[in-house]
């Protein structure tokens, strides 16, 4: 199958290349974070009636992991709202280019924090605090505000979106997975971005800013760190920015050699392992030690949890690693075939997402009609019970997810083994044995 | 700055406000009766106030488990308050005076201290003077031990002492039975020719004779909604929070001179003959009403009215007596 460029339809380019629709989704997108926090900070502490929780841990996170990462990689760092306080702040326009530079400090990141590594161990901290996060509005309340202060902290300090780039927790499993999407951004002719001047993609011109994610679009090859926020294809002055629609996985034929991503497959594949067993899991024990932050029980489940992440999932990598032989390094061969595990754990995700927000979306409708908890009925919905939503095809709409995320995970390792020169029957037997782990925790 | 620039800022900042002010207002505007459970902090706020007269409208809400809602001493229907949902109650108070409200739900350890006050004040339509609870007139210690010092060998049966009963008209006076305690009663009836065990009947003839069957049926009713969660649905001390409290110890104490001064006690096991025996209604009534000092026993004289707590107390006498065939 080959591309198909989206950006060759006028009405989608008009839109992509006009600041007025991604601003209005944009304002409708902030205005929803920020009573997000306040519903959080003042709404009902009862979770499964507070918007916060409701629309942010159901709402938003099925729609960004059962539609948005899958088919549309980054579309949601298209609108989020998180950085933008920060970025016209330090921009010091809307909508305006600067016609001066930034007031703010404007200081590269240093290179040590230039890679995932901040999103991995951010992610973790939300991760092993999740239980509280998910049920508390009041916490995630603060954390949504303490999100979008800290990017506009470091948009103060640092050039561009920072946060999103380097420790947005979010951000770094979308782009992860993002790979596997069949949407993409990028230049149409090479040549034309070798002879460029001035290269005002990156370096913004006076009809629009610079890349906000510090990439430069001539070089992109892959989706891991482009936001789609469509900056570049409104300053590129030869028109050579297109968006595609492509096949399903197409990034995933170039593996990555960084650890970082290597490590956020793991940390991404064993969350979702986790959290299947005790989030919907039998064991009232495990729940409650999750639960209970800052107890003996929490720190051992803690302890298990990142046992699991840093050492038994890649100790059995490793060791299945072992067994094949080729010019690469263990280590190469390592972070080339962990990109196996991106279409495996996005699955899994898929997999046990679906569980949890299929039980819970008639939370939704009585979140809407009295999002603050105060007795409101504003859509008549307000009285909804609760009830889990299609059963009937929940588990096996979870079987198909975990089965297809096997099948395309032994594809997408026979490439990578290809590229390595290696066997990829370890690495398939592993996310064999994975799969059927889940399948068991999940049916 | 341009036009759509300053157009766009508008726009973000008046959403920003809007969307920051019109919740608060909404929430400052909306004052929300929360229960939590009495570990979390029980009602808040705990202290309403009100005027004789005048509805008193109040949303309540629950910010943890199922709890409900009731005044005591007035004739209203407790109501459920869900989780995250509002409920709105109309009250209308006819006398001043200091309203205990209460949690009517059994939500946690602690339940019954989950009370609070609501204070109504105005002119009293017409003052009726408050005569004391008999164990005050009769000038009962009802902290002193009252054990009975016989007891029966078989559950006394109302219906046996039926037929048995002397003719002695102060033995059935309303009065002599919540003045004094069943073994009293036995000890009243040793001048006659019955036997101990025949004493007995009579004395459960007496206390069922003086009991009116609705009064049965209301003190179960109440005995299952307030009391059985502590002291068991039959009785017998052993409800589902009489370990937990026993567990808890101190903490779920309550006191004034500090936790050293208490001493954790079970509940009272209402099917011990010696102990139930001994006891008069009048003696009942005054624990009821006082509630048990330094013990986990709550005080319901704000909530229950002079006639539940006797239709509570006959009920109570049924884990002694045999009522029926």
């Amino acid at each position: 199958m080959t591309k198909i460029e989206l950006t060759r339809i006028p009405f989608i380019k008009n839109a992509f290349k006009s600041r007025y629709p991604q601003l209005a989704v944009f304002i409708v997108m902030l205005i929803g974070y920020i009573f997000a926090i306040l519903a959080g900070l003042i709404g009902t502490p009862v979770g499964s009636h507070n918007f916060s929780i409701v629309f942010v841990w159901i709402a938003w996170w099925a729609i960004l992991i059962l539609v948005a990462v899958p088919f549309f990689g980054r579309g949601w760092c298209a609108i989020c709202p998180i950085p933008l306080p920060g970025e016209w702040l330090q921009r010091g326009a809307i909508l305006t280019p600067p016609d001066k530079r930034p007031k703010w400090l404007n200081l590269r990141v240093p290179k040590m924090f230039r890679n995932i590594w901040l999103q991995n161990i951010s992610f973790l901290l939300l991760a092993l605090f999740s239980s509280v996060l998910l049920t508390t509005p009041n916490i995630t309340g603060i954390i949504l505000a303490a999100m979008l202060f800290t990017a506009i902290g470091l948009g103060a300090i640092f050039e561009r979106r920072a946060f999103c780039r380097y420790l947005c927790p979010v951000g770094g499993f979308i782009g992860l997975y993002s790979q596997a999407a069949p949407i993409e951004l990028r230049i149409k002719d090479k040549q034309v971005c070798v002879t460029c001047e001035g290269k005002p993609c990156y370096n913004g011109s006076s009809i629009g800013f610079g890349c906000p994610w510090d990439v430069f679009p001539g070089g992109l090859t892959k989706n891991t760190y482009c936001g789609l926020c469509m900056e570049c294809i409104r300053t590129c002055p030869h028109d050579n920015i297109a968006v595609n629609l492509r096949p399903f996985s197409a990034d995933l034929a170039k593996p990555s050699t960084r650890m970082d991503e290597a490590f956020k497959a793991f940390i991404m594949l064993g969350s979702a392992i986790i959290y299947a067993g005790v989030l919907l899991g039998p064991w009232g024990t495990f729940k409650d030690a999750a639960y209970n932050v800052g107890s003996s029980a929490w720190f051992m489940y803690a302890g298990i949890f990142l046992s699991i992440i840093f050492g038994i999932l890649p100790g059995f990598f490793t060791l299945g690693l072992l067994g094949t032989k080729g010019n690469a390094t263990l280590k190469h061969r390592f972070a080339s075939l962990s990109i196996t595990l991106i279409p495996l754990g996005l699955m899994f995700w898929v997999a046990f997402s679906l569980s949890f927000v299929l039980t819970n979306a008639s939370y939704i409708l009585a979140s809407l009609s009295d999002p603050l908890g105060l007795g409101w009925n504003l859509f008549g919905t307000a009285n909804t019970a609760w009830q889990p939503m299609l059963t009937s095809i929940l588990a096996p709409a979870q079987a198909l997810a975990l089965v297809g995320g096997l099948i395309w995970s032994a594809r997408t390792a026979q490439k990578a083994a290809n590229e390595v020169k290696v066997s990829p029957i370890p690495v398939i037997v592993y996310c064999f044995i994975a799969t059927s782990i889940m399948l068991w925790l999940l049916l | 700055m341009n036009r759509s620039e300053l157009i766009s800022r508008i726009l973000v900042y008046a959403g920003v406000v809007l969307v920051i002010g019109a919740p608060l207002v909404f929430w400052a505007r909306t004052p929300l009766i929360h229960a939590r459970m009495p570990e979390y902090g029980g009602w808040s706020p705990n202290i309403i106030h009100a005027n004789v007269g005048e509805p008193l409208h109040l949303k309540l809400t629950s910010d943890d488990v199922v709890h409900g809602f009731a005044v005591g001493q007035m004739d209203m229907q407790s109501v459920d308050i869900l989780p995250g949902k509002v409920t709105d109650i109309t009250l209308k108070f006819d006398k001043p005076g200091i309203y205990t409200f209460y949690c009517t739900r059994w939500c946690g350890l602690n339940h019954w201290r989950m009370r609070g006050t609501i204070e109504v004040s105005g002119s009293p339509s017409d003052s009726e003077p408050a005569s004391p609870p008999l164990y005050v007139s009769l000038n009962l210690d009802i902290d002193a031990p009252h054990d009975a010092p016989v007891v029966p060998a078989q559950k006394p049966s109302a219906i046996r002492g039926q037929g048995l009963i002397p003719n002695s008209p102060f033995l059935q006076s309303f009065d002599y039975y919540r003045s004094n305690s069943p073994y009293q009663a036995f000890l009243d009836l040793s001048n006659t020719s019955l036997t101990e065990p025949q004493r007995w009947d009579v004395v459960a003839f007496i206390w069922r004779s003086n009991t009116l069957s609705e009064s049965l049926a209301n003190g179960k009713q109440l005995y299952a909604q307030n009391c059985a969660a502590c002291h068991g649905e039959n009785g017998a001390g052993d409800g589902v929070f009489a370990d937990d409290l026993t567990t808890a110890g101190e903490s779920s104490m309550q006191t004034m001179e500090g936790a050293m001064d208490m001493i954790m006690q079970s509940p009272v096991d209402f099917t011990d003959p010696q102990r139930m025996l001994g006891a008069s209604p009048a003696l009942l009534q005054g624990k009821i009403l006082r509630g048990g000092m330094g013990t986990g026993m709550p005080m319901w004289g704000s909530i229950f009215t002079e006639e539940q707590i006797w239709d509570l107390i006959a009920y109570i006498y049924s884990f002694q007596f045999e009522y029926q065939n």
